[in-house]
């Protein structure tokens, strides 16, 4: 009794081995994935605007950092949604461009809307998309080229254009919350210092050797008007011998009046409405 | 009912929340734009302006006091003072409550406001600096003083300004020692004249009978040394302004020049010169004790004091060409801090201390500059056919100096002018005076 079970048993599990050795079919091969490719969104204005000699080095710092942080970490995707939702900033704003757009691309509202739904139909039924192939030959594909029909044709990378991103706008969405938590972009830091520089007369006869810096709390209106502003440092204006420091939160302050309303983004009031400005005038009086 | 308790607390502790961190911006830059100043003309009324017309027989004190801050400031280079033609409100009205509304409109970012008085024969002046972008006040203060005063209540009212919206003192309340020069060239006459630093009030205190240079200010008093040839024999002496005593410093069997204060006013610096050699020596006005403070068998001239005291620095051709030195007040720790090529002279330490004026020539050119104590961060702030001597605004922001001009062929066109120019480089303004002028040296503030 035993020993036909034993017998059977072995049997069995031989012909398994032998199966699953001989028979390739049987073996399942591993899926062939293709490689990951990380597509990085990089905001142009942010490589392009270059920094003011003096602080550069400060920012190739801060940007190392960010770079090594983003190594160690292993887990850049956040980081990259939020770079494409900074250049996707919501997905209502991107329709409503893409439709402003249209009617300057496209001269022919008709023609893109049968183009818009031959695309749709090909995307969602992809057995027709094959007839269609089948039906023109080489020679054939000559004659169909129509060079009238080339906008019909960018059209059509539009409406491509205009999905992708709609893709995108999906993704960006859930990345705003995360993007509204780091601030300003380079390009809207810029544009905010390039605005105030312009207003800040720096007081000359101040000593450059001297700790003088003047970090200014703002409460901003949506509009960029400031509704409060507050010299973080107060005390330091009323003690003696801080006239220096005196004069020159004045002047930030002046400057800041002379100023407003501050070019601050459209978009994200909630991001912005608290902000400090940090006054340090040394590098303009070491000359 | 407990595991549930846990679930919400664990919902509510990981539930996303919106937490925005504060946004800082950097303001690194601004611009050196002049800073726009609206000075209204001081308001006076009908009496008043009566009264002080039979006095001075000055038609509008208010607008001649205004005119004198509006111009030494617009000399500062760091101030725009508007024209008085754009001006909206009437002094009358802006001296008690300006409308801030119509200062701005014309750009103004700061105003100044103020009433001129004569009240048992005393002039009375008071003035208000306001902030126009944030709509307040930012200084009030009044002056008494005689009348004929009028002119310093003006350059009072600057420095007080001027130190309110730069943070530094002013220099405005000062006047200017230099040596006036008449006559061609190779006969000039030298007198000792004194003005203030806007140009006005010109007063001689020598007759011009005997050659004077390099008058200096003590930094305390009223007091002026300079070099005078008498009986042919160049001699330190002392000069009270006020008094108009003169009297030889220290008995030098030879020729003493290049005299300075030191900085607490109670010691005179200067060269002794004897058998080729020149050496530095200071004397104690009190005791009169001489002290020999180098020892070297090179030319070692042109000492001045740092504000503390504690340093001199000299030139001296020691290393073989005549380069800048400093060393401790005794003497000792001699250290060469200039090193660029050319020569380097005149030396003067600056009186916020951290800066040495020179005057460098290179390649047949005259050059002001300034450096660092320790010889670094040589800036060259003008460049000239001949010019020497600079002199420090008490500010420590300002150098006056002097410049020649070559004469022609036919022995003309040589005129000697001074000429102020500050740290930037970029404010150079010549300084009137009556006659052609040399050897400038600023006093410190008078109101102080």
């Amino acid at each position: 009794m035993y020993r036909s079970i034993i017998v059977s048993s072995s049997f069995h599990i031989f012909i398994i081995v032998i199966a699953t050795l001989s028979l390739p079919f049987i073996s399942k091969k591993p899926i062939e994935l293709p490689p990951l490719i990380s597509v990085e969104l990089i905001q142009i204005t942010d490589k392009t605007n270059i920094p003011f000699a003096p602080k550069a080095k400060k920012i190739i710092e801060k940007v190392k950092k960010k770079q090594e942080k983003l190594v160690s970490e292993q887990a850049p995707p956040k980081k990259i949604k939020n770079e494409q939702s900074k250049a996707v900033p919501t997905p209502d704003e991107k329709i409503e461009l893409i439709k402003k757009e249209k009617p300057e691309a496209i001269p022919l509202p008709e023609k893109k809307k049968e183009v818009v739904k031959q695309n749709l139909e090909t995307k969602q039924n992809p057995a027709k998309l094959e007839t269609k192939v089948k039906q023109v030959s080489e020679f054939e594909k000559k004659e169909l080229f129509d060079p009238n029909n080339i906008a019909a044709l960018i059209d059509k990378s539009k409406e491509n254009l205009a999905e992708t991103t709609k893709l995108s706008d999906k993704i960006s969405q859930s990345q705003d919350q995360t993007m509204d938590q780091t601030g300003l972009s380079l390009s809207e830091e810029d544009a905010l210092k390039a605005q105030i520089f312009g207003c800040w007369s720096i007081p000359l006869g101040l000593p450059y050797n001297e700790n003088l810096l003047v970090r200014i709390k703002l409460k901003l209106k949506p509009d960029g008007t400031i509704m409060k502003s507050e010299i973080i440092d107060h005390a330091r204006m009323n003690k003696p011998g801080q006239g220096f420091y005196k004069v020159l939160a004045e002047s930030a302050l002046r400057a800041l009046q002379l100023c407003q309303p501050l070019r601050v983004p459209t978009t994200g009031y909630e991001r912005w409405k608290d902000m400090q400005l940090n006054f340090d005038a040394r590098e303009m009086l070491e000359g | 009912m407990k595991n549930f308790k846990i679930f919400i607390y664990l919902i509510i502790l990981f539930f996303p929340t919106t937490s925005y961190s504060l946004i800082e911006v950097d303001i690194t830059r601004g611009n050196l734009n002049p800073l726009p100043i609206a000075v209204s003309p001081l308001f006076s009324d009908k009496e008043s302006q009566l009264n002080l017309k039979k006095n001075l027989d000055i038609e509008n004190l208010g607008l001649e006091i205004a005119d004198v801050v509006k111009d030494n400031l617009k000399r500062t280079g760091l101030f725009n003072p508007l024209d008085k033609k754009a001006f909206l409100q009437k002094p009358n009205v802006a001296h008690l409550k300006p409308r801030f509304e119509d200062w701005s409109l014309i750009k103004a970012q700061a105003l100044i406001t103020g009433k001129v008085s004569l009240e048992n024969e005393k002039l009375r002046v008071e003035f208000r600096l306001w902030d126009v972008l944030a709509g307040r006040e930012m200084l009030a203060l009044a002056f008494t003083t005689v009348p004929k005063n009028w002119r310093r209540v003006g350059h009072i009212i600057t420095d007080k300004v001027y130190e309110r919206l730069t943070g530094e003192k002013g220099y405005f309340d000062t006047r200017i020692i230099y040596v006036s020069e008449e006559g061609p060239k190779i006969k000039r006459i030298k007198k000792l004249a004194i003005m203030d630093q806007d140009g006005f009030n010109t007063k001689y205190l020598t007759l011009g009978n005997e050659l004077v240079l390099t008058p200096r200010f003590n930094p305390t008093s009223q007091m002026v040394t300079y070099l005078s040839y008498f009986k042919n024999l160049p001699r330190v002496y002392l000069l009270d302004i006020e008094t108009g005593v003169q009297e030889v410093v220290g008995d030098f069997p030879g020729m003493t020049f290049a005299p300075r204060f030191s900085p607490d006013g109670k010691k005179v610096i200067m060269s002794f010169a004897k058998d080729g050699n020149s050496d530095i020596y200071t004397m104690d006005l009190e005791s009169r004790i001489v002290e020999r403070i180098t020892n070297h068998p090179s030319i070692d001239t042109s000492p001045s004091y740092s504000p503390n005291g504690k340093f001199i620095t000299f030139n001296s051709d020691r290393s073989g060409y005549q380069q800048i030195y400093i060393m401790n007040s005794d003497g000792s720790g001699v250290k060469r801090i200039s090193f660029g090529t050319g020569l380097y002279g005149t030396p003067v330490w600056s009186p916020r201390g951290d800066l040495i004026a020179f005057t460098k020539l290179h390649k047949g050119k005259f050059y002001i500059g300034v450096m660092r104590t320790d010889g670094k961060g040589e800036r060259l702030l003008t460049e000239n056919y001949y010019q020497e001597a600079p002199s420090w605004s008490p500010n420590g922001r300002v150098l006056i100096f002097y410049r020649e001009t070559k004469t022609d062929d036919k022995g003309e066109g040589f005129s000697a002018k001074l000429w102020s120019i500050d740290l930037t480089g970029y404010n150079e303004r010549l300084v009137d005076t009556e006659t052609d002028a040399s050897d400038p040296s600023w006093s410190s503030l008078l109101s102080n």
